[in-house]
């Protein structure tokens, strides 16, 4: 393999790798503040680039983002508000199936709404033939963006979560909900909140993401397989071990194609997380203490 | 001997239904009708796996498909070309080889239909077992994914492998005879016969599983369902049980595969998909986690209006909005919901009687 | 040779030391009680015990057997039965359901014998029903058979869970607070019960807080504070022991 090759498979895998990693980081904002997995996940991606390349005729590229975002957080919003957050201590096998069916209807209105057609939003900077040239390889500058986005993005979850009262809030009822409580958090509005941080990250991504990956109405449930497997390898709940864990799924499955068939790739990512699930659930940089403990 | 008398009245409309259709020209509903039959057979079984015992499976169309594409793929491979190698030979010696023409009156011989469908249906008791014992350690969540993980891999070597047809699965599927005179087939003219078929499987199925769960065995599965560590310190082996039952609803799903897979004369990559599983799980979900037959009824009842294109479009989308609805409002399916106390509701009268017995 | 044996048992929580080098042994048709004030590592020590949990290190020997390692179906097969400190009875099942439980490991039809409901399965299940009400006759409780276990009383649930492990006929029983919850009528009740289950034969061990049932009823008395063994003796003995006095009423 040429040091070219190797470099342009290395980026792919980081680019994609950061994919996942948000997904995954998505994953755990709402699992550290309730407990649930939300399936609908990979949704929140689709519909960040679905949306924006809706808007895109209307309005210029950063605004049909930043709208995309916002419509896809009150979405997030939405489907806590009507679905989760009247449940009383439901199990969770209940929720598995609630957030599936969620993420089956997102996915159905997509189909009519959009279609089969495949999309993208156009590069944001240059075309799909300009590049870059980093150590010796081309790569498309649109990888600049993906892995900048996604690293403000990580930049700016921590920088939340550390410092600002709401952040700090969030993680209250992570630790303890009962205590939350009891100092006077209102942990049903957090819940709200963690689904439409989740869903924000998720819609820009997809965004971000669209002019390499292309967009369509099915690319949610792939996602959300990958999103979780990078999160459960990162040790569930842990979004440093998230990120960790993303870049690392995603230069395996790049480097994959040099070994094994392009159809098996998925199969590829899938295997991974069975083998994690059997050998080690709480992932590369978890405790199996506190796995244990975690309730499900 | 009760068991077997709870089915009679099953038997009865199954007979009646028949005999309207023929009466009034509708044969063609049967055709539809056994379709669900077989997927109802997949559906009991999974009622077992996740009423009873208690363990949700998302991939169980995986198993489905190792049925059905095992069988489809042993007998329509042409094996003419390794006729005078000796393993050929001394499989027609087993009498396993069948021969005969293809579609073009070229000379075909392939695996005889019963060898294939023993063949597919131990691989996915293999594959079950394999599978099971590290994925039922898991639970809640992991559960979950990793039976869905599973529903992805097997849907995607189906998609990628050429032997199982790819993108096009595999069709010219030959009949299955069971005995002679007896055959599984899509003829127009055999439809009667093939309705009686299905329906006998299903029966079959179903006095199955009703004789476990009313068994010490199937005692010991609600038992794990309800507390697993208190079912293991009353002596229960909830590994060993847990694994048995996955192998069992594996199997189910495998013989409906066959079975469907003959009859269509051909199966295709969708029978694998995600979302074949999670409509099976809508199903169980509806019927009642833990009614048999609440299962068979909505199996059938749902599939026959799917396949006859009664949701349109939104296929997919009602079996979605069917999983929400009923975990939202109904989580131990329809039959649980407090009809009667919501009628009284209706009509005006007062609930008096909650003071009575019952705990604290 | 002892029935029960526990040499220098460990087991350790990351930080916290819950059971640390406990020892002592259970002599056949003995009645010993388990006691020490809240966390100090009692139901951990019977949950190592009947094989719920992992021990860090040390030995428990059962009728000459290593326990540890060894699985909770396992242990039960062996002849130990045990209750719940939360009633752990199984919903969705009736009372004498639950119960004909505890007969899994005296009955043997298996899959497949089930599946066809083969003459013998019948029969067997048929003892197994029999056996099943005669426990709960012996607690009183038939009238309760059909109902669902979890709609009844704590205390009645607290029965059924008895009878439940009456019916595996174990050589010893591990009652986890038996009177929990109970009042006084009904804790005298339980020590009587306790009693009549000793002259049937069965070794007990139980954890308890109530003083009186423990002082009333037991051969022997094992004290733990904050996982280590603070003294063994009769009652008589373990009332007057000054370490154990203030460890429960503080200095």
């Amino acid at each position: 393999m040429t040091l070219e090759l190797f470099i342009q498979y290395l980026f792919a895998g980081i680019t994609y790798g950061s994919i996942y990693a948000i997904v995954a980081i998505g994953f755990n904002i709402i699992y550290n503040t309730t407990g649930i997995i939300n399936f609908a996940q990979g949704e929140f991606v689709m519909l960040g680039g679905m949306i924006s390349i809706s808007l895109l005729p209307l309005m210029p590229l950063p605004v049909a983002i930043a709208a995309a975002v916002v419509i896809t957080m009150l979405f997030g919003a939405l489907l806590e508000i009507f679905f989760i957050r009247w449940l009383e201590n439901p199990g969770v096998l209940r929720m598995i199936i609630i957030t599936i069916g969620l993420s089956i209807l997102t996915r159905e209105g997509a189909l009519h709404v959009w279609g089969e057609s495949v999309r993208s939003l156009p590069y944001f900077v240059g075309n799909e033939i300009s590049s870059v040239e980093i150590l010796g390889a081309r790569i498309s500058p649109q990888v600049l963006w993906v892995v900048g986005a996604c690293g403000l993005m990580v930049l700016f979850l921590s920088i939340f979560f550390k410092t600002t009262s709401v952040g700090r809030e969030m993680r209250a009822c992570a630790a303890n909900r009962k205590a939350a409580i009891l100092c006077g958090i209102n942990t049903h509005n957090m819940v709200t909140f963690s689904f439409m941080l989740s869903a924000g990250i998720g819609a820009l991504a997809g965004s971000v993401m669209s002019p390499i990956t292309s967009t369509s109405y099915d690319i949610g449930t792939g996602l959300a397989i990958k999103g979780f497997t990078v999160a459960i390898l990162g040790g569930l709940g842990n979004s440093m071990g998230a990120v960790g864990a993303g870049l690392l799924l995603g230069i395996l499955e790049a480097f994959s194609i040099s070994v094994v068939p392009l159809a098996f790739k998925d199969a590829i990512s899938i295997s991974i997380l069975l083998i994690i699930l059997f050998v080690r659930p709480h992932g590369l940089f978890g405790s199996r203490t506190a796995a244990g403990l975690k309730e499900f | 001997m009760r068991n077997l008398l709870s089915l009679l009245p099953l038997v009865g409309l199954i007979i009646i239904v028949q005999l309207l259709t023929s009466w009034t020209d509708t044969t063609f509903y049967l055709t539809q009708i056994t379709m669900s039959a077989y997927y109802s057979l997949l559906i009991i079984g999974l009622c077992t796996l996740m009423g009873y015992a208690g363990q949700i499976s998302l991939g169980h169309a995986g198993f489905f498909a190792i049925g059905g594409y095992i069988s489809a793929a042993l007998t329509t491979h042409n094996l003419v070309a390794f006729k005078e190698t000796a393993l050929i030979r001394m499989l027609d010696g087993f009498n396993i080889l069948m021969s005969g023409e293809d579609i073009y009156g070229d000379s075909l011989m392939v695996i005889n239909p019963w060898a294939a469908c023993i063949v597919a249906v131990l691989a996915a008791g293999l594959i079950a077992w394999v599978l099971g014992i590290p994925v039922l350690k898991l639970k809640g969540h992991y559960l979950a994914m990793a039976t869905l993980g599973f529903g992805v891999i097997i849907y995607r070597i189906v998609l990628a492998v050429e032997y199982f047809g790819e993108a096009d699965g595999i069709s010219e599927v030959p009949s299955f005879t069971l005995i002679p005179g007896l055959e599984v087939s899509g003829d127009f003219g055999a439809r009667v016969e093939n309705y009686y078929i299905a329906w006998g499987l299903v029966i079959i199925g179903m006095i199955i599983l009703r004789n476990l769960i009313n068994s010490r065995v199937g005692r010991a599965l609600r038992s794990i369902h309800a507390s697993e560590e208190a079912a293991g310190a009353m002596g229960v082996n909830t590994s060993r049980y847990k694994l048995q039952v996955f192998i069992l609803s594996a199997i189910f799903a495998a013989v409906a595969g066959v079975f469907l897979t003959h009859y269509n004369g051909g199966i295709g990559p969708s029978e694998a998909g995600v979302m074949k599983s999670v409509r099976y799980v809508a199903i169980v979900a509806v019927g009642g986690m833990a009614h048999l037959w609440g299962a068979l009824t909505m199996g059938v009842l749902l599939n026959f209006l799917s396949l006859r294109g009664v949701f349109g479009s939104y296929d997919d989308a009602v079996f979605g909005l069917i999983l929400i609805i009923i975990m939202l409002f109904a989580p131990n399916g329809i039959l649980s919901l407090n009809w009667k106390g919501l009628l009284d509701k209706i009509s005006g009268r007062t609930n008096k009687g909650k003071a009575a017995g019952g705990k604290d | 040779m002892a029935l029960l044996e526990i040499s220098g048992l460990h087991k350790k929580f990351g930080g916290l030391h819950a059971v640390n080098n406990v020892s002592f042994a259970v002599e056949k048709g003995s009645i010993k009680a388990v006691i020490g004030p809240n966390g100090a590592g009692k139901t951990t020590l019977f949950n190592l015990i009947t094989g719920t949990l992992g021990a860090t290190s040390g030995d428990v020997t059962f009728l000459d057997k290593p326990l540890l390692g060894k699985k909770p179906h396992q242990i039960a097969a062996l002849g130990m039965a045990r209750t719940f400190q939360n009633v752990k009875l199984f919903h969705d099942m009736t009372v004498l359901e639950n119960v004909m439980v505890g007969r899994h490991i005296r009955s043997s039809a298996g899959f497949l014998a089930s599946m066809l409901h083969m003459p013998w399965t019948l029969r067997e299940e048929s003892r197994i029903r029999q056996k099943s009400m005669q426990m709960l006759e012996l607690l009183g409780i038939e009238e309760f058979a059909d109902t669902e276990a979890t709609s009844l009383a704590f205390g009645q649930q607290r029965a059924v869970e008895l009878a439940r492990a009456l019916a595996l006929e174990p050589t010893i029983l591990l009652l986890d607070e038996p009177a929990a919850g109970l009042n006084i009528y009904e804790t005298a009740e339980v020590g009587r019960l306790i009693s009549r289950i000793r002259d049937l034969g069965i070794t007990v061990v139980l954890v308890e807080h109530d003083m009186s049932l423990v002082m009333d009823i037991s051969d022997d008395i094992v004290v733990l504070s904050f996982g280590q063994k603070i003294a063994e003796d009769v009652p008589e003995a373990i009332q007057k022991n000054e370490e154990v006095i203030k460890v429960y009423l503080g200095e």
